[in-house]
């Protein structure tokens, strides 16, 4: 299940994004194909131009003059005035450092018990884990709201059986808790593999030299998971800072990422403070992937067992066990509760001021399925094309870092790498300013075109594609290729009918990741969409959840998405099981 | 620490059964360890050594079965209440803290004053002589100082007893006999019962008091090195310690009839059980014109001190060691020679 879990997990870590640092068998292969110059070149300029020019773009317009283009840090010391910016730039830091304490409440436990303590409820743990990642939190939120607001089914129960109301859902505290339910499972999966490679003499020997409780955990086994725990964190932090749409729909715009959205929707493309907040916004990712990476500088402690077996875990008294399903059950409650209220709110007629809705219909999913199937349509259609461009893309860096020794092909990686720091926001105001400028034949503005947003997913899940392309590379021993060139073919032939086939399975569980993540990302999408019938099911969503009329529609489209992101997940989860048995069978 | 030690106690292991689903580890171990002893678990991997050893330290339990410290019970005792000290295969040597604080950490679980912390650290450091190493991180050792860093972190809590767990078998052949040297030195001053974990014989016979040779769950037989080797009581503690000779026969009228037709006379007195096998080391032969077994010489090896014959007799080849002396004449592969056996030298062993 733990590797099936990485290969899904669709978080990649800063601390170690490069695979430079696996030996490299084939050291001593000679030649530079013009072929692999080609390819190399035709990536590196696919980079350039839709993802370095449109971030550069943004800053050279936050560090210019408007107008005149001079140089300048006025634009800077602007936003550092405004109360507003200087508000949500702390509003967004607290409400991510609040997140991670939060996301580390409800993961701690759980990745500590799973990995160390005998308990029938771990399969549960680790499925229920998952199940965040499923549905990002915007799609969620309204329905929230509705279970957890000020007038919402928890709220109500509580006034009318004890009289009091719980406030969860105000103001930033709701953003908190919202993206805390959705993101802690990337603390949990990350940590918990770090307590999985621990050496169990590591705790055994606290054990035997008198430790024990929640002391042996703080002083052995917390700080030897602290890598993994940070690697979680910072990811954490950096996605809730960087979420517009979650903080719109729950109604909070004094926050740095939305702020930046309002700020170019609102005044338009031309005013420079959409620019500088991109630039903080990308500044604060960068230094938080930097802090992260930092942290964990040589504290890399895979102890990994020298021989013996398994981890033995420790058993729970009776007390203990019933403690543990309590927190499991209250965990399972809180994150399967935005699935469940999305669900009622897709059947809902009415909702409002009840515990539950006060009739069911299947109207909105007729009307989602009718007049809005446009949306769902084109979801699939960028989705499928910005997963094959990321699949592609990814496969051919991944072979050019791992099998030739062309120059730069470092280069590439990082550069590929480079797009987890760019928050989607930023990535769609950069398209918006420097497409827009460019007209094609009959006078339409290029970043009007429906194929920039699928540009734009493509860069946003690249890396991710990537790290599915190295994983499955490297578990090709060079010696295949070796024998296959030996044997007569030339290197594209190799390439085509040996590491190609070989690298399907991990490919495909590449390409429907991508695709799952790509169908409901917003936050780019947010910015590129001109017209409705170019929209995606996010975008759709997003704007039907504005409106109590257009909730159940919302809601009826966001359980369709909740549905393909999960066969999705099915299906590679499906794929990678099928290589691994099939690889299993060649050896 | 060394001037301070509390008196040697003694450990006691009482029908134990251990069983891991429908496996049985242990099946009806019984074993007393005496006071100060240094004493070897000795067995091939999988035979529960390691398992009894934790269960000593609490990280396994028995079905059935005591374990009795200084004549107390410990079975209820947690891990980290039985004052039982071992040393991990691996060490287990926390990457994220200095050696100083490795050694100081049992102390502070034991919330010892920071004064006495720093000199019992400072004492148990100089005791393995890594005291000038206190501020290095582990990852900064050999593997030999990693060791001794690991001794060190036990024996600071002065522990009632020490358990080592293969602790030489991550260090390459040159470090393990200095090492070894190091351990014993250290138990003999400390005076402290040590059980020794080892799959190898050579380590267990040149630092223990005793072993307890260990096969599949039981333990086969318990004695020093010499009564091991000299008078082993079965067949596998025979193959198991040094090489030997194992022939199949069967005893009929005063003599024994090994397969293939030789026969020896069998003294007064010896008892051969049922199903037993004719056993003695090569060196307790000698190649002779005369000899019960008789044979082609198939094989010669030159080991420095002694010549080591392998010579044809019926289905099996027999070793025979002939000291060597320079200018003496060799048999040569294909000479037919006769191995003759003192009947002292013989055992009949049974499995």
């Amino acid at each position: 299940m733990s590797d099936h879990a990485a290969a899904h997990d669709p978080s990649v870590r800063f601390a170690d994004t490069s695979p430079s640092r696996t030996p490299r068998r084939g050291g001593t292969r000679v030649a530079h194909s013009p072929g692999q110059i080609a390819l190399a070149l035709a990536i590196a300029l696919f980079l350039i131009v839709f993802l370095v020019a449109p971030v550069a773009t943004v800053a050279y317009v936050a560090f210019t003059e408007k107008g005149t283009g001079a140089p300048t840090l006025v634009n800077f010391l602007d936003f550092a005035r405004t109360d507003l910016f200087v508000r949500s730039f702390w509003n967004s830091v607290y409400v991510s450092a609040m997140t991670v304490v939060w996301a580390s409440v409800l993961a701690l436990p759980l990745a500590y018990l799973t990995t160390r303590f005998e308990f029938r409820g771990a399969a549960l743990v680790q499925t229920l884990g998952f199940l965040p990642l499923i549905m990002p939190p915007f799609v969620g939120a309204v329905a929230m709201q509705l279970l957890f607001g000020r007038n919402g089914t928890v709220n109500l129960l509580l006034d009318e059986w004890f009289d009091f109301k719980i406030g969860v859902m105000e103001g930033l505290n709701g953003v908190i808790f919202l993206q805390a339910i959705h993101y802690f499972p990337f603390i949990l999966i990350n940590l918990s593999a770090a307590l999985r490679n621990i050496d169990r003499a590591m705790e055994e020997a606290a054990q035997n030299l008198g430790s024990h409780g929640f002391r042996l955990f703080r002083r052995i086994a917390l700080p030897l998971a602290m890598p993994g725990y940070v690697a979680g964190a910072s990811l954490v932090f950096v996605k809730v800072f960087d979420d517009v749409a979650s903080p719109l729909l729950l109604n909070v715009k004094e926050m740095l990422a939305p702020q930046a959205y309002l700020r170019i929707t609102s005044i338009g493309i031309d005013d420079p403070m959409g620019y500088v907040i991109s630039v903080v916004l990308i500044a604060i990712a960068v230094v938080t992937m930097w802090g992260s990476a930092r942290v964990l500088k040589g504290k890399d402690y895979a102890t990994v067992q020298r021989g013996g077996g398994g981890l033995a875990r420790r058993r729970l008294t009776r007390g203990q066990s019933a403690l543990a399903y309590a927190v499991v059950l209250l965990v399972l409650a809180l994150v399967l509760a935005p699935h469940v209220g999305l669900l009622l709110l897709s059947f809902a007629t009415v909702w409002s001021f009840s515990p539950l809705p006060d009739g069911y219909t299947l109207a909105h999913y007729a009307r989602v399925l009718g007049d809005s199937s446009t949306y769902i349509k084109n979801t699939l259609l960028y989705a499928g094309l910005a997963a094959a461009i990321d699949v592609a893309i990814g496969g051919a860096i991944a072979y050019l870092v791992l099998r030739t020794r062309l120059p730069g092909r470092q280069m590439l990686d990082w550069l590929a790498g480079a797009a987890l720091a760019v928050p989607g926001v930023v990535l769609g105001i950069g398209y918006l300013r420097a497409f827009y400028g460019v007209t094609l034949p009959g006078g339409v503005p290029m970043a009007t075109l429906w194929i920039m947003i699928v540009l734009a997913i493509a860069i946003r899940r690249l890396p991710y594609a990537l790290r599915a392309a190295y994983a499955a590379l490297q578990q090709i021993s060079v010696s295949l290729e070796e024998a296959a060139e030996n044997l007569g073919a030339t290197k594209s032939r190799t390439v085509r009918r040996v590491v190609i086939p070989l690298m399907t399975g991990g490919l495909l569980a590449g390409f429907v990741t991508s695709f799952a993540t790509a169908a409901v990302e917003l936050s780019a999408v947010l910015m590129l969409v001109q017209n409705n019938s170019d929209a995606p099911l996010s975008y759709g969503l997003y704007v039907l959840m504005q409106t109590p009329a257009g909730r159940g529609a919302g809601a009826a489209l966001g359980v369709i998405a909740v549905v393909i992101v999960a066969i999705c997940m099915g299906l590679s989860q499906l794929a990678i099981d099928r290589s691994q048995r099939n690889r299993g069978l060649d050896i | 620490m060394s001037g301070t030690m509390s008196k040697a106690v003694s450990i006691d292991i009482r029908g134990v059964n251990l069983s891991y689903g429908a496996t049985r580890i242990l099946k009806g171990i019984d074993l007393s360890i005496r006071p100060g002893e240094f004493f070897a678990f000795l067995g091939p991997s999988g035979c529960g050594k390691t398992t009894l050893l934790r269960l000593i330290a609490g990280f396994a339990q028995a079905q059935t079965g005591q374990v009795l410290l200084d004549g107390q019970d410990v079975a209820g005792l947690p891990p980290w209440k039985r004052d039982v000290g071992m040393v991990f295969q691996s060490y287990a040597l926390w990457p994220h803290m200095t050696v100083a604080k490795n050694v100081a950490f049992g102390l502070e679980e034991r919330r010892l004053l920071r004064r006495e912390i720093n000199a019992k650290v400072a004492e148990a450091l100089e005791l393995v002589g890594l005291a000038a190493y206190a501020d290095r991180r582990p990852a900064q050792l050999s593997g030999g100082q990693q060791q001794r860093v690991a001794v060190a972190r036990t024996i600071a809590i002065e522990p009632k007893v020490l358990l080592l767990d293969e602790p030489l078998s991550n260090l390459d052949a040159k470090m393990r006999v200095s090492v070894r040297r190091e351990l014993r030195a250290l138990q003999q001053r400390l005076g402290l019962t040590t059980i020794f974990v080892t799959h190898d014989q050579e380590e267990a016979n040149t630092i223990c008091d005793r072993i307890a040779v260990m096969e599949a769950g039981t333990i086969r037989q318990v004695g020093t090195p010499m009564e091991l080797y000299e008078r082993p009581d079965n067949l596998f503690v025979a193959g198991f310690l040094g090489s030997a000779n194992i022939l199949d026969g069967k005893a009929v009228n005063g003599v024994f009839e090994v397969a293939g037709g030789a026969r020896l006379p069998l003294p007064g007195g010896v008892q051969v059980p049922a199903g037993a096998r004719l056993v003695f080391r090569p060196q307790h032969a000698a190649l002779s014109i005369t000899g019960a077994l008789r044979g082609p010489v198939v094989h010669r090896e030159f080991l420095g001190a002694t010549v080591r014959y392998g010579v044809r007799v019926a289905d099996s080849e027999i070793l025979v060691d002939a000291p060597f002396q320079s200018g003496s004449d060799l048999h040569a592969v294909g000479d037919t020679v006769g191995i003759a056996l003192p009947s002292e030298r013989a055992l009949y062993l049974a499995a």
